[in-house]
């Protein structure tokens, strides 16, 4: 087929059969076949031997050179692959060519008492990927399929006949939808979509069939690769969710995400990227997007098996790793600082961290408080917090962040509290929390994000946070210390004393 | 066992700066504390020289309802940029405070800004106020416009400013 497609684009024909060539005139996939051998009644451009329907693509680019070259700028950016999807972007106003060879062909063909459906009609796109993937595939040792996580892309542009299109901003006007930046408004899609509506008369009149030929050919873009996102995160053995890689954070001094403002560091380091590092380095990514079972203040540290976590690595060069190797940049994460600790490191498909986040209305957290109390009390003084069970809380947005989300009021639950006495003004208090429906709905914060609503419910926010433990202990009462002890455990859990 | 003074600092401390108005509207000792949080919003709460809480005077009644047409307990904010909060200026009024000896003090908004509340919580139980007026006993949280944030404090006292207008009253000896 290669053969054929290249002897016969190769040829110095007359422009007329040259019209035919984006027509499949080739010996490509069997269904699609249809010869067609007639004479155009164009007269030729004499100076330009480009033709104008393909604007060059199928004659210039079909060269095993070109495809070399496509093959040379991948192998540049060393990626890592065992197939790949050829995607080539062609201009716009090459459908509208199209489309016009088409209306003309179909003319010609009629008039011989011949039938050519739209259908049998080879698309200069596919005709220039089956002339070229062959030897990319050779070239790169992958193999070229339909879908793949690698993307070659291939793009061409065209300026001098860019305003071919326009004639249909004015016959189909809805197919046009204004761009927000100066990008064009004849976009491939919106050109197609005004190519099926328009009536073939109306298109005859606005447009030559055949169409006309150009002066100058297609350039090509540079070619692009791209890797589709690895997701690092957890599998779990239970089937209710599939939780996320796991963190530890020991450091009361360590954000979870980058505390920047007005374009300032406030505090240095952070949790996502104390883990991405060495993520980003191994997998050769060009970023990532960090993201979590909801999340604790810089002061509050994370205990226990830590807080499910996914890590999505942009266009990663690198995505083949034994568990071996998984294991080993644990170790390095683990490793390069004792402010967190990871666990359970695993690459997932994408659905696995979906379901991170979902159900996070049934999930329980423990925390431990360290409390100062104003009154002086002693250990039975804490014995009614002891018994109290399901404590239900109106929490109004806490003023800490009421600045960046809207107010509302929402119900909170405390299933359970332990208490351990320390001396006259302090004890420990650990809870077992679950985060409620929104009463008020003025956004539902799907995500749990702000449990550390911990810190409210000890010294009252202002009395906006009702019942609050100043309320129940009459006293007044702040908190010293939090911790996470547990996130995403199955209930109920166990609370040692 | 005896309460204890907490050595670490509290929860206005930790996020909270204290700026002062005194003698709203000319009128004496009517001073207002405004407590900005670090995030920019401002909670308005009676300065502990404010004649309200002064020589055991009790509550009667709290009113949010300024004008015919405004109460600032209709004020309602929706979403995460507060539409629909009434914008107040530094002149305001919050609410109207009638004390069981007639008399009646105005509360002010002393900084520009949207409304985000009022606190309903003192209308039930005046006494918050008066037993703890730079916490439960708040009168309004605002929040000032983002570009105005730093600036709404250049007309406020600080903290020691208000102190030494306090030493300078008791000087002169003015009643409150």
């Amino acid at each position: 087929m290669h053969k054929e497609l290249l002897a016969f684009v190769s040829e110095e024909n007359s422009p007329q059969s040259h019209d035919a060539s984006g027509e499949g005139k080739t010996d490509d996939p069997p269904n699609k076949r249809m010869r067609v051998d007639e004479d155009c009644v164009t007269p030729a451009e004499p100076d330009s031997d480009i033709c104008p329907v393909c604007l060059g693509v199928l004659q210039d680019f079909c060269h095993p050179t070109f495809a070399k070259q496509v093959s040379d700028a991948v192998k540049k950016q060393q990626f890592e692959f065992d197939s790949l999807v050829l995607t080539v972007s062609l201009p716009a106003q090459l459908s509208v060519r199209e489309h016009s060879c088409w209306l003309h062909v179909r003319k010609e063909v009629r008039e011989k008492s011949m039938c050519l459906g739209k259908d049998d009609v080879i698309q200069v796109k596919d005709a220039f990927k089956w002339a070229v993937q062959g030897k990319i595939g050779q070239e790169l040792g992958a193999a070229v399929l339909a879908n793949s996580p690698c993307e070659v892309s291939v793009g061409f542009i065209h300026p001098e006949t860019e305003e071919d299109c326009h004639f249909l901003a004015n016959t189909c006007p809805d197919c046009f939808k204004p761009t927000k930046n100066k990008a064009s408004i004849f976009t491939r899609m919106a050109v197609v979509k005004a190519l099926e509506k328009i009536s073939d008369e109306k298109f005859s009149r606005n447009y030559p069939c055949p169409p006309k030929k150009p002066n100058t050919r297609c350039s090509a873009l540079d070619t692009s690769c791209l890797h589709t996102s690895v997701f690092i995160a957890e599998k779990t053995k239970t089937n209710l969710t599939v939780s996320a890689g796991r963190y530890n954070k020991f450091s009361r001094e360590l954000p979870q995400t980058p505390w920047v403002i007005d374009g300032e560091r406030r505090m240095d380091g952070s949790v996502e990227e104390l883990i991405a590092a060495p993520l980003l380095s191994s997998f050769r990514a060009d970023g990532f997007n960090f993201s979590s079972s909801g999340r604790e203040d810089v002061d509050v540290r994370t205990l226990g098996n830590g807080r499910p976590f996914a890590l999505e690595l942009l266009n990663p060069h690198r995505t083949k790793f034994s568990r071996t190797e998984i294991k080993q940049i644990q170790e390095t994460i683990n490793q390069s600082s004792d402010k967190i600790r990871v666990r359970h490191l695993q690459i997932v498909t994408r659905d696995a961290t979906s379901r991170m986040k979902e159900g996070e209305e049934e999930k329980t957290k423990t925390y431990s408080a360290l409390i100062w109390t104003q009154k002086a009390i002693d250990d039975t003084d804490l014995d009614f917090l002891r018994n109290i069970k399901d404590l239900k809380i109106a929490q109004k947005t806490p003023l800490r962040v009421l600045h960046r989300r809207p107010l509302a009021v929402r119900q909170r639950l405390v299933h359970s509290m332990s208490a351990v006495h320390l001396d006259t003004h302090h004890f420990t208090l650990k809870l077992c929390t679950q985060a409620g429906t929104v009463l008020l709905i003025v956004v539902v914060s799907l995500h749990g994000r702000h449990c550390s609503y911990i810190k409210e419910f000890v010294h009252g926010d202002f009395g906006r946070t009702k019942p609050n433990l100043c309320d129940l202990m009459k006293t007044d009462a702040d908190i010293l210390e939090l911790d996470v002890e547990s996130v995403d455990v199955d209930w109920p859990p166990a609370i040692p004393d | 066992m005896e309460d204890s003074e907490k050595k670490a600092p509290s929860v206005i401390e930790r996020y909270f700066t204290r700026w002062y108005r005194t003698d709203l509207k000319g009128k004496v000792c009517e001073d207002h504390c405004i407590l900005q949080h670090s995030n920019r919003i401002c909670v308005i709460t009676l300065a502990e020289s404010h004649p309200i809480l002064q020589n055991g005077r009790k509550i009667k009644n709290i009113n949010y309802q300024i004008s015919d047409g405004c109460s600032r307990l209709k004020n309602k904010v929706s979403g995460k940029s507060k539409r629909g909060g009434q914008f107040l200026t530094e002149f305001a009024p919050l609410c109207r405070i009638t004390c069981t000896d007639e008399q009646e003090y105005t509360i002010y908004s002393c900084i520009r800004g949207r409304l985000l509340e009022v606190n309903e919580a003192i209308m039930n139980k005046p006494d918050l106020l008066l037993e703890r007026p730079s916490t439960e006993g708040y009168i309004a949280v605002i929040l000032p416009k983002f570009e105005e944030s730093k600036s709404i404090t250049e007309g406020l006292l600080t903290r020691e400013q208000y102190e030494e207008v306090i030493v300078k009253r008791n000087q002169q000896e003015e009643p409150c």
